[in-house]
C-alpha cells in the first residue's frame, strides 16, 4: 500500500511542472515535497506498527487483518498515531499541512486537478481510517480530539478562504480543502452513521470537484482568464455551461437532491449524536461552514454567470461541444443518482465498514468500562 | 599451495593475470590501435565478474591472515559488477585524442585498486587490511591526478593523497594501540582479549576517523568536493561507489567481528555521524550547480543512509548495507554514465546546460532520472527497497527518531534530485545540448545500470540470497 501510496505523488511533479499554469515549478515542488514528507511520517508510523504487530520475538507481519487481530501495546500506539493520521492528513487537507493544495490545484492542468482533488485526496482520508484508526483505535479514541479541532479548524478556515479568492480555480481548491476535512472529521466520530457519511462524502466530493474542474478548465480554455471581476453573463452566452456551473454549485453547498446533501447530513447527524458538549459544539462550528460555503458559490455564479457581459469577446465564445457535454452530463447524472437514491450506495459501505466498526465499538465500549 | 588454497583466492590472481596481460597488450599493440586494448580489458573484466559468480572454496589461508567465504565472495562480485560498468563508460572518455598514450595506465590503475579492495575485503589480520587500503588508495589517487597538466586534477590528487596519507597514519596508529593493549593483530583474537582499556577506545575512534575518510562521513568529508570535481568524470564515478562501497563493506566486517565488545560505544556514535552525514551532505547539495561537485554530496548523504544498516550491530543491518550497497551501484553509475556520456559529447558539466534536453535527448533523460528516482527512493525503483530496508533495520533497533530525522532528509534529497529533472524537463534553453549519438559500449553500460534499478527492486530473491548469506556469515563469524 505505501508503495503505491508514494507512486502516486511523482507523476504529479512532472504533469504539473510541464504542463500547468501560472506559477508552475513553485507549485509542483512545493506539492510534491509536502507530499512526500506526509509519507516520511507514514514510513515511521509504518515501521513502528511492523516491529509492534507480534510479541517481541514473534513473527512480524505487514498484513492489515493480522495486525489487527493482535493488539499492539498503548504506549506504542500513542507514540505512532500521530506519525500516521499526520501523514495521511497531509493529502487529506489536515489544517496547517494543507498548504500545498491551492497552489497545486490551481498550478495543475485540469485534467491533473480533476484526478488529484477528486480522487488522490481521498486516499488520504483512506489511510487515516483504514492504517490510522483501525490498527491503532486505543490510540484513536484518546486522540481524536486533537484532530477534530484541526479537522474543524479545516472545514471552516478553508470555506473563509474560498470567499476572498479571486481566481476561479483558487476557489475550488479551497473548497476541496474544505470538503476533504470534512470526511477527516467525519472519520474522527467514530461511529456507524459518521463513518458511513464520511464515505459517501468522499465519493461525492470526489464527482463534484472533478465536474467543477471539468467545468472551469471549459470556461478558462474559452475565454483564457480565470478571475472572476474579468468574467461576466457568460449565461447567455454559453447557456449549457452556465446551468451545469449552476447545477454543480448547488450540489457543493448541499441541496436536496444531490450527493452532497446526503453525505453532510449523514455526516452532522452522526456527529450530532455524541452526548458530550466537546463534540456538539465541534458540530455546531463544522455546520457553519454549509452558510459560508453558499456564500462563495453564489458569489462566484452571480459574478460569473449573471450580471452585464464584461467584455464583448465574449460574445463570439462558442457553447459546450458533444464531447463536454458528455462529460459534464455523466457526473451531474452520478451526483444526481446519489443524492436521490442512495440507499444502494450506503447498504455497500456499511458492509465494508463492518470490521473498523466493530473493531472501533469494542474498543469504545472497553475504554467505557463494560467488559466481555 | 594445493589448487584448492589457489582457488580461494580466484578474484585476486584472476585479476593480477589481468593486470599482466594487459601489460603485454600494451607492448604489442602500436600507438594507432591502442584502442583496442579498451575492448580486450573490456573483455577481461567481464570474463573476470562472470567468474566471480561461481562458488569459491570457503576458508582461511596464510595462517588466518586471508579470509574466503559466501560473504566476501558476492562482497566482491558486487565491486566485479559496478568496476565492469565503470569501464564500459570511461571506453568513451579513453578514446579521446589526449589519452591516447595513457590508455592501458587508467585500466592497469583501476585494475590495481580493485586487487587492493578484493584483499581488504578477505582480510583477517589488520596487517592485511592496511596492506589492501594501502593498495586500493594509492593508484586512485593517481588517477584522480590523471589529467596532470589541467589544474583541477592535479588538485584532486594532491589532495586525495595529503589526506588519505594522513587518515592513513592514524588509522594505522589506532591499529597499533590495539595491538599494544591485545598483543595480536588477528581479527579473532583482538576480539578474544578485548579488555576495554581507554587506550582501546583512543584506538577505535582513530580506526574509525581512517574509515570514515574513505567512507565520506561528515567530520571527514571535506576532501570529496574538491577531489570529485577535479578528478576525470570516471575516475569520480569509480571513487563515489566501487571505493566507498568496499570500504563500507570491510567496515561493517571489522565491527561486527572485531569491535562487536562495544557495541554500545559506538551505536552512538555512528547515530550521531549518521544524521550529521546526512543533513550536511543534503544542505550542501542544494546549492551545486556543477554536476560533479552535486554528486559529491548526495553520495556523502547516501554513506550517511549506510551507517544506518550499521547502528544495531544486527544480521538484518548488515543485509541491507549489502543490498543498498548492491543498488546505489546501480542508481549512481546511471547518473555517472549519463553525465559521462554528456561531458564526453559537449564537455558540458553544469545543471544549468542541462536546461531542455528532453527534446534533444530523450532516452538520455529517461536513464538519468530513473537513476534520479532510484537514488531519491522513489517505488518501484531499486533504491526505494534499498531505503526502506535500511530504515527498517534501524527501526529493528527502536531508532525511531532516527528513522524519523533520515526520512526528513530522504524528502530534501528528493528536492535536489528533482532540481535536475526540473532542469532537463520542465526549463526552457534557446539551445539545449545538441543529440549525439552514443557508442554501442555506452549504451551496454547504461542499460545494465537500468536494468539492475528495475529489476533488482522487484526480485525478492536478490535480497534473501544476500539474507542467507548475511546470517549464515552472522552464525559461523561472531564471537
Amino acid at each position: 500500500m505505501f508503495l503505491f501510496y508514494e507512486l502516486a505523488v511523482i507523476p504529479m511533479y512532472l504533469l504539473i511542472g510541464i504542463w500547468g499554469t501560472g506559477p508552475r515549478e513553485y507549485s509542483a515542488m512545493k506539492l510534491t515535497l509536502m507530499l512526500m514528507g506526509g509519507s516520511a511520517l507514514i514510513m515511521v508510523g509504518l515501521l513502528g506498527i511492523y516491529f509492534h504487530s507480534a510479541a517481541p520475538g514473534g513473527i512480524f507481519t505487514f498484513n492489515f487483518v493480522e495486525i489487527s487481530k493482535y493488539q499492539i501495546p498503548i504506549e506504542a500506539q500513542r507514540f505512532f498515531f500521530p506519525f500516521l493520521f499526520v501523514g495521511f492528513g497531509v493529502l487529506g487537507a489536515l489544517f496547517p499541512f494543507h498548504t500545498w493544495s491551492p497552489d497545486g490545484h490551481a498550478s495543475a492542468p485540469t485534467a491533473v486537478s480533476m484526478l488529484h482533488a477528486g480522487v488522490l485526496m481521498k486516499l488520504g482520508g483512506y489511510g487515516c481510517f483504514r492504517v490510522a484508526m483501525f490498527l491503532l483505535p486505543e490510540a484513536a479514541h484518546e486522540m481524536a480530539w486533537i484532530f477534530i479541532i484541526l479537522t474543524s479548524i479545516s472545514v471552516v478556515y478553508g470555506a473563509f478562504s474560498a470567499v476572498v479568492q479571486k481566481d476561479l480555480k483558487y476557489i475550488n481548491a479551497y473548497s476541496s480543502v474544505s470538503h476533504c476535512g470534512l470526511v477527516l472529521f467525519a472519520i474522527l466520530m467514530m461511529n456507524q452513521t459518521a463513518l458511513n457519511g464520511a464515505i459517501i462524502q468522499m465519493i461525492s466530493h470526489g464527482i463534484m470537484t472533478a465536474l467543477f474542474f471539468a467545468l472551469i478548465g471549459m470556461i478558462y480554455g474559452r475565454t483564457h482568464t480565470r478571475l472572476i471581476n474579468e468574467m461576466g453573463g457568460l449565461m447567455k452566452v454559453m447557456p449549457f455551461l452556465g446551468v451545469c456551473y449552476v447545477i454543480a454549485g448547488l450540489a457543493s453547498l448541499g441541496l436536496p437532491g444531490f450527493s452532497g446533501f446526503v453525505a453532510e447530513m449523514t455526516i452532522f447527524v452522526g456527529a450530532f449524536q455524541h452526548p458530550d458538549l466537546f463534540h456538539r459544539v465541534v458540530t455546531i462550528t463544522a455546520c457553519t461552514s454549509i452558510v459560508i460555503t453558499a456564500v462563495y458559490i453564489l458569489r462566484v455564479v452571480g459574478t460569473l454567470l449573471l450580471g452585464p457581459i464584461k467584455n464583448d469577446h465574449y460574445l463570439e465564445l462558442t457553447d459546450a461541444k458533444w464531447h463536454e457535454r458528455l462529460s459534464v452530463g455523466v457526473l451531474i447524472f452520478a451526483i444526481a443518482a446519489i443524492g436521490i437514491a442512495p440507499l444502494w450506495l450506503s447498504n455497500m459501505i456499511t458492509d465494508g465498514l463492518h470490521p473498523i466498526i466493530n473493531k472501533l465499538g469494542l474498543v469504545s465500549m472497553n475504554l467505557l468500562g463494560f467488559n466481555f | 599451495m594445493s589448487f584448492e588454497q589457489f582457488a580461494m583466492m580466484r578474484q585476486e590472481l584472476f585479476l593480477i593475470v589481468v593486470s599482466l596481460l594487459l601489460l603485454i597488450a600494451e607492448l604489442s599493440y602500436s600507438t594507432a590501435q591502442k584502442h583496442k586494448v579498451i575492448n580486450f580489458s573490456l573483455v577481461m573484466m567481464g570474463l573476470v565478474t562472470i567468474a566471480g559468480f561461481f562458488p569459491t572454496p570457503t576458508g582461511t589461508l596464510f595462517g588466518g591472515m586471508y579470509q574466503s567465504s559466501s560473504l566476501t565472495q558476492l562482497m566482491k562480485g558486487i565491486l566485479n559488477i559496478g568496476t565492469f560498468v565503470v569501464l564500459l563508460q570511461s571506453a568513451k572518455y579513453l578514446k579521446r585524442d589526449e589519452m591516447k598514450d595513457k590508455i592501458s595506465e587508467f585500466i592497469l590503475l583501476l585494475i590495481f585498486t580493485l586487487i587492493g579492495m578484493s584483499f581488504m575485503i578477505s582480510s583477517g589480520n589488520f596487517l592485511m587490511f592496511y596492506i589492501g587500503l594501502e593498495l586500493a588508495t594509492l593508484p586512485l589517487a593517481a588517477l584522480a591526478a590523471f589529467e596532470k597538466y589541467k589544474e583541477k586534477s592535479a588538485e584532486a590528487g594532491i589532495k586525495y593523497v595529503l589526506i588519505s596519507a594522513l587518515s592513513s597514519g592514524i588509522l594505522l596508529w589506532g591499529l597499533s594501540m590495539i595491538y599494544g593493549t591485545t598483543g595480536s593483530l588477528y581479527f579473532k583474537d583482538i576480539a578474544a582479549n578485548y579488555s576495554n582499556a581507554p587506550l582501546q577506545a583512543l584506538a577505535f575512534i582513530f580506526f574509525f576517523a581512517g574509515m570514515a575518510f574513505k567512507i565520506s562521513l561528515v567530520p571527514f568529508h571535506l576532501w570529496t568536493a574538491d577531489v570529485y570535481e577535479g578528478a576525470p568524470i570516471n575516475v569520480t564515478s569509480y571513487l563515489s561507489v566501487i571505493s566507498k562501497g568496499a570500504a563500507a563493506f570491510i567496515f561493517v566486517i571489522i565491527l561486527y567481528t572485531v569491535f562487536s565488545p562495544i557495541v554500545l560505544m559506538w551505536k552512538d556514535i555512528i547515530y550521531v555521524v549518521a544524521i550529521l552525514t546526512m543533513t550536511l551532505g543534503n544542505l550542501f547539495a542544494i546549492r551545486q550547480k556543477n554536476l560533479k561537485r552535486f554528486m559529491a554530496f548526495s553520495s556523502i548523504s547516501q554513506a550517511g543512509f549506510i551507517l544506518l544498516g550499521i547502528i544495531g550491530g544486527s544480521v538484518l543491518g548488515m543485509t541491507t548495507v549489502i543490498y543498498f550497497i548492491l543498488v546505489y551501484i546501480f542508481s549512481n553509475l546511471g547518473v555517472f554514465g549519463v553525465i559521462s556520456a554528456v561531458s564526453n559529447a559537449t564537455g558540458k558539466e553544469n545543471i544549468d546546460d542541462y536546461d531542455g534536453m528532453y527534446r534533444t535527448n530523450p532516452k538520455l533523460c529517461w536513464v538519468m532520472t530513473l537513476s534520479l528516482f532510484s537514488l531519491a527512493g522513489i517505488p518501484p525503483l531499486a533504491g526505494f527497497f534499498g531505503k526502506f530496508f535500511l530504515f527498517s533495520a534501524a527501526a529493528q533497533q527502536g531508532l525511531y527518531i532516527l528513522v524519523f530525522i533520515s526520512v526528513l532528509n530522504t524528502i530534501i534529497s528528493l528536492y535536489y534530485y528533482l532540481l535536475i529533472i526540473k532542469a532537463m524537463f520542465i526549463n526552457h534553453n534557446v539551445s539545449p545540448i545538441a543529440w549525439f549519438k552514443n557508442d554501442f559500449i555506452t549504451r551496454l553500460g547504461l542499460l545494465i545500470c537500468v536494468a539492475g534499478i528495475v529489476i533488482i527492486g522487484f526480485s525478492g530473491q536478490v535480497f534473501d540470497y544476500i539474507q542467507n548469506i548475511s546470517e549464515f556469515w552472522y552464525s559461523i563469524s561472531i564471537f
